[in-house]
């Protein structure tokens, strides 16, 4: 494989710039969010230089390896710090670089005010370098360290103004809700290593045929498990919704661009051990099928901007995950739809953030109505992402998800009409509550409770947003187009060596697919237009109570976790006091007279136990010399 | 005489030369013990240059008769594992003297007294892990308790009688037994080979089953008091609570990991057999630690208490390691001692600097620091992620090491440990949470941040958990080579896996 002396400064570039921004403290004030810029463009550019690279070298040489050096090697176990570019992590490397730095553009002026803007640069810059590593590592120990960085980098933009309480504790919830998949990683690792003696991913590949299926599930599992709480799947979902606390910019760029995607990635990178391992891929198409409805159903019931979006992240991430299920054609599609994903939903959550910022920070969309004619600008790029994300055509979502729908419908038999009919419901609730956000933001009413009247945010913003919407209009057919991904990812994942049937030809998929679209469309139009009260309504079904509530995923984690673990601390507690330490403390009463007496022996205490020690030594002495004697 | 012996004896020349200073010349005693333990420091790390990483047997070796009649000899020498682990002691001094400055001015006795301990201290650790002599080594064992007791006993907070007293007494009983192991091996090596202390002619003992066992566990319990392992624990958090925060540092960062050196020196080396006899039991022992200390950690309201709870929980995991048998086991063991020693260093000299400031160590008194001071903040944040096993900081290699390493042989074992990383989460997350974010909670709006003598002491710590994450070889070149051969000793040979390439 070809060498390249470039991947590292991927990395190093913005790590380094991290911690300059981080070190220079308030000095960096007046130029650390142009620094933090530079650096991300010029990740970019890299990542730019080194795909036209990559597409101009023959299919078989297109990888590229760099090692850095020897990170630990204890017996059989190395583990070098060596990056792989290759097709699948160049298509990331230029959304997190491309997207990243649109978002750091946009954050100069959308984080203008904010005294601490220096420190919001650096930790940007830091989430950079960790996703890259992420994507870049060769083995799955230095994508670990790359993805508890990405971990830690979304913590610290969480609880970004972490002085409100809530927020600290929203942050908390990322990041031990992510450790429980990091668990997943770590046994991951460790089975890998005692079954292949290797944790790379070419080591790994290598061996496959030879691993026992027992052992290739297990890793399945456990990586799925990884999955689950990177990209708030099913069951490690909860922690999304909170997330939402972070800048607009973060939640655009870490939790719906990018951070949360890195399950998708995690087990497309894995697509030799999920091919073997039928069981753990039936697991990954259950927790997609289950995450695409439940983010959608509690989508319908958010009237939180951030939060509608967010739960739309989650049931989108959904579709990603089940097509990854679907074999080796899958994993080109759920690429596919990570990359559109990317553009549509970052646009949309940049838009929901110019809204915010023309509405005094206002989150809430029954607050907000009509605002569609002061924003043109904001309205129309939004629109665009709108289309994208429900599946119109030509927009990027409806090449992405149609493919998805498709596949899961040719599966065939009960598991077709089950995964069909969930993606089929799924894009239906989606074209619901996504025409619920757009009329209750831009049309109807105006609800906003103040004479102020909206304006549109400054051009530092809507610039980035717009090349944005350019994606969400076109990523889908440029990827599309001649099946370019698919053959472009062919040697990594080999989507073209299963031949699929087709039980059903794609027109009449494509024609199913628009027409529940225009049913949920219809619905949401029907039951939105008009005059929209400012509050939410009081008297509603349960079922819509319980999409309030989030399917009362916090209750459970309650109820199943935290309060038995609180009840564990506590007996925990008592026991080490009254029992543990109370038999010490008997023994110990029996050699000291108890209470105050102890101020006055401790001298002589200690002076009789030196005693004792020579004592001892004497001992040993004379049992020796009788011994020996 | 051997460079190992002049490292170990200058800081107690130091000490002597301490009757020359004026006890009232406080700031001269400080700055007299900094220099000696700093040059001590330096002088140690000429020790690693000297080292020769391809050799496994004992190097700066030296032996005189001490007391002939018994064969007992002033026998000194290093390998990797106690290589590292007096380097580990001799740069943690000069820092926590330099980072404890004013922690021994309101003391019972005069400052002086306190840097003399200190120093006497320094050599006691220092011999501790170079003695290659068993008898010697009891001597450096037991004798290291006094200054350690009078150091607690005469400069700690509220409580601190009653702790140093549970200390002695923990220790005084875990040395007794230890004591009857040792007669009981002497006296076979008389009948077999003829009478010795030598650490490397009792290795070759053929001792009957039933003996060794008994001989083992009077060593094993005694360096799992030390160490401290589930249930022998609990004097642990008491003492840590009441000595001042340097001592704290000297105690879990070093004295503690006598313990766990001597499971690998004396109870695999001499007792091969008996080890794997007790395996079972210890790696249970261990998992136990390791969730136990984690959960005791969550529920603690003072800030002393949670540290040390946490290095129960992380004692627990290099334990499970040391007796996983594998070299990666093993290894990561060693490794995680050191990385322990530096990160337990930095969570408790900031802690230590906080609570001086606020005088309280109730984690609920502190908030919003990160507002007030900054600099504070950001390092205990940062040795709080080494806490919590970030990967990129040091703690993350070692224990993963020992996950992985354990996993190959109890698999059991290590997947209950690694539920140990979500606790780990939550023990260092909520208190950070509740010291560093939210709004400043009253009475700390005034607080100020670290000074110039306090950066410079805490930089290096930080440095080095920074640098041995990224970067470790260095150190795992020294311990490799005798972490294998430990564990070949043993009669152990790593699992194979599955693939075979």
């Amino acid at each position: 494989m070809q060498t390249s002396e470039n991947l590292l400064w991927l990395i190093a570039l913005p790590l380094f710039s991290s911690a300059i921004l981080l070190l220079a403290g308030k000095r960096a004030n007046s130029w650390g969010h142009i620094m933090g810029t530079i650096v991300s463009a010029s990740t970019f550019t890299i990542g730019i230089i080194e795909f036209f690279a990559m597409q101009s070298r023959s299919e078989e040489n297109r990888a590229v390896t760099q090692k850095i050096f020897t990170w630990i090697s204890v017996g059989s176990f190395n583990v070098d710090a060596s990056l792989l570019l290759d097709q699948l992590s160049i298509c990331f490397v230029l959304l997190i670089t491309g997207v990243g730095t649109l978002i750091h553009v946009y954050s100069i002026a959308y984080m203008s005010h904010d005294l601490d803007r220096r420190r919001f640069f650096a930790y940007l810059n830091l989430f950079i370098a960790s996703m890259l590593l992420l994507v870049l590592g060769d083995s799955y120990l230095n994508l670990y360290v790359g993805w508890e960085g990405v971990g830690l980098a979304s913590y610290l933009l969480i609880g970004f103004w972490n002085e409100k309480p809530a927020y600290a504790t929203a942050a908390k919830k990322a990041f031990v809700a992510n450790r429980v998949g990091d668990v997943g990683l770590s046994l991951a690792i460790m089975i890998s290593f005692a079954t292949f003696g290797d944790v790379s991913f070419s080591g790994m590949k290598d061996g496959v045929d030879q691993a026992s299926s027992t052992q290739l599930t297990a890793i399945g599992l456990m990586l799925l498990l990884a999955a689950c709480g990177k990209s708030a799947q099913f069951p490690l979902q909860s922690w999304l919704g909170d997330a939402m606390a972070g800048p607009t910019p973060v939640s655009a760029l870490i939790h719906a661009a990018t951070m949360v995607t890195a399950g998708v990635y995690l087990i497309t990178r894995s697509n030799f051990v999920f091919d073997a391992a039928p069981i753990a891929q039936l697991m990954v198409l259950i927790v997609g099928g289950v995450t695409l409805l439940f983010g959608a159903i509690i989508g319908m019931a958010k009237d939180d901007i951030k939060k509608a979006l967010a739960a739309s992240t989650m049931s989108q991430i959904g579709y990603m995950i089940l097509a990854t299920g679907l074999g080796p054609i899958g994993y080109a599609f759920a690429i596919m739809h990570l990359l559109t994903h990317g553009f549509f939903k970052a646009s949309m959550f940049l838009g929901a953030g110019s809204v915010m910022h023309g509405m005094k920070d206002e989150v809430n969309m029954r607050k907000y109505g009509g605002i569609g004619k002061f924003m043109p600008i904001t309205f129309l790029t939004f629109g665009l992402g709108y289309l994208a994300i429900i599946g119109v055509p030509p927009f990027a979502g409806f090449y992405s998800k149609d493919k998805i729908i498709e596949t899961a419908l040719n599966e065939g038999g009960i598991k077709g009409l089950i995964l069909g009919s969930a993606t089929l419901l799924g894009a239906m609730i989606t074209a619901f509550y996504m025409t619920r956000v757009v009329i209750l933001t831009f049309f109807g009413n105006e609800r906003w409770g103040h004479k102020d009247e909206p304006h549109e945010s400054p051009a530092l913003m809507l610039i980035p947003i717009g090349l944005l919407s350019v994606g969400s209009v076109a990523s889908g057919y440029l990827l599309y187009k001649g099946d370019w991904l698919v053959h472009w990812l062919e040697p990594v994942v080999n989507p073209l060596k299963v031949h699929h049937k087709e039980l059903l030809p794609p027109i009449v998929v494509s024609i199913m697919a628009v027409a529940v679209v225009l049913v949920g469309v219809s619905v949401a139009i029907l039951k939105y237009r008009g005059e929209q009260p400012d509050k939410a309504p009081e008297r509603v079904s349960v079922f819509t109570r319980a999409a309030r509530k989030d399917l009362f995923q916090d209750n459970f984690n309650e109820a199943a976790f935290m309060r038995p673990g609180q009840s564990v601390v506590k007996n925990l507690l008592n026991i080490d006091h009254l029992i543990i330490d109370g038999m010490v403390r008997a023994v110990g009463s029996v050699s000291l007279s108890a209470g105050n007496k102890l101020r006055v022996v401790q001298n002589g205490y200690v002076r009789s136990y030196a005693l004792l020690m020579v004592v001892g030594a004497l001992a040993l002495i004379a049992t020796i010399w009788l011994i020996t004697a | 005489m051997s460079l190992l012996t002049l490292v170990g004896a200058l800081p107690l020349v130091g000490a002597a030369l301490m009757y020359f200073i004026p006890s009232k010349n406080i700031e001269l005693v400080k700055k007299f013990a900094l220099l000696v333990t700093t040059l001590v420091a330096v002088a140690s790390i000429f020790l690693a240059i000297g080292f020769d990483k391809s050799v496994t047997s004992m190097q700066f070796t030296q032996s005189n008769s001490w007391i002939s009649a018994f064969n007992i000899n002033f026998a000194v020498g290093l390998d990797g594992i106690s290589l590292v682990l007096i380097l580990l002691s001799t740069i943690l001094v000069p820092i926590v003297v330099l980072a404890t400055w004013h922690e021994s001015d309101g003391g019972r006795w005069s400052v002086k007294t306190f840097y003399v301990l200190i120093l006497i201290l320094e050599t006691m650790m220092i011999g501790v892990f170079a003695a290659t002599d068993l008898f010697l080594f009891y001597v450096f064992f037991e004798a290291m308790l006094i200054p350690v007791y009078f150091l607690i006993g005469g400069y700690g907070s509220a409580n601190r009688s009653a702790a140093a007293i549970k200390f002695l007494l923990y220790s005084l009983f875990g040395g007794l037994l230890m004591l009857a192991s040792i007669i009981g091996v002497y006296v076979i090596s008389g009948n077999q080979i003829g009478a010795t202390f030598d650490l490397t002619q009792l290795a070759t003992l053929e001792i009957d089953n039933q003996t060794e066992n008994f001989l083992f566990l009077g060593f094993f319990i005694a360096f799992a008091i030390k160490a401290p392992l589930w249930p022998f624990h609990t004097w642990l958090p008491d003492a840590a609570k009441s000595a001042t925060p340097g001592t704290s540092v000297l105690l879990l960062g070093v004295l503690d990991k006598v313990g766990t050196y001597g499971m690998i020196r004396f109870c695999i080396e001499l007792f091969p057999d008996a080890s794997k006899t007790f395996t079972p039991l210890i790696i249970t022992l261990a998992v136990i630690s390791i969730i136990y200390g984690a959960f005791m950690a969550i529920g603690q309201k003072d800030i002393k208490g949670l540290i040390a709870f946490t290095s129960i929980s992380h004692f627990g995991f290099i334990t499970m390691g040391i007796f996983a048998m594998t070299t990666q086991g093993m290894s990561g063991s060693n490794l995680y001692m050191v990385n322990h020693g530096f990160s337990t260093a930095a969570l408790f000299l900031i802690a230590g600097w906080m609570m001086a400031r606020r005088n309280s160590s109730i984690i609920s008194d502190f908030g919003g620091l990160q507002r007030v001071t900054p600099v504070m903040a950001w390092s205990f944040f940062i040795a709080g992620l080494s806490g919590l096993a970030l990967p990129g900081l040091a703690s993350f290699v070692s224990e993963f090491l020992v996950l992985v390493g354990t996993y190959t042989r109890y698999p059991v074992a290590a997947i209950i440990g690694t539920l140990g990383i979500i606790l780990a989460a939550l023990y260092i997350l909520i208190p950070i949470q509740k010291t560093l974010h939210g709004p400043v909670t009253p009475g700390n709006e005034k607080m100020t941040d670290l000074n110039l003598r306090e950066k410079i002491a805490i930089a290096p710590v930080i440095a080095i958990i920074v640098v041995m994450g990224f970067y470790p070889k260095p150190v795992l070149d020294l311990i490799n080579p005798t972490s294998e051969k430990v564990v070949t000793n043993a009669g152990f040979t790593d699992p194979v896996a599955e693939v075979n390439k």
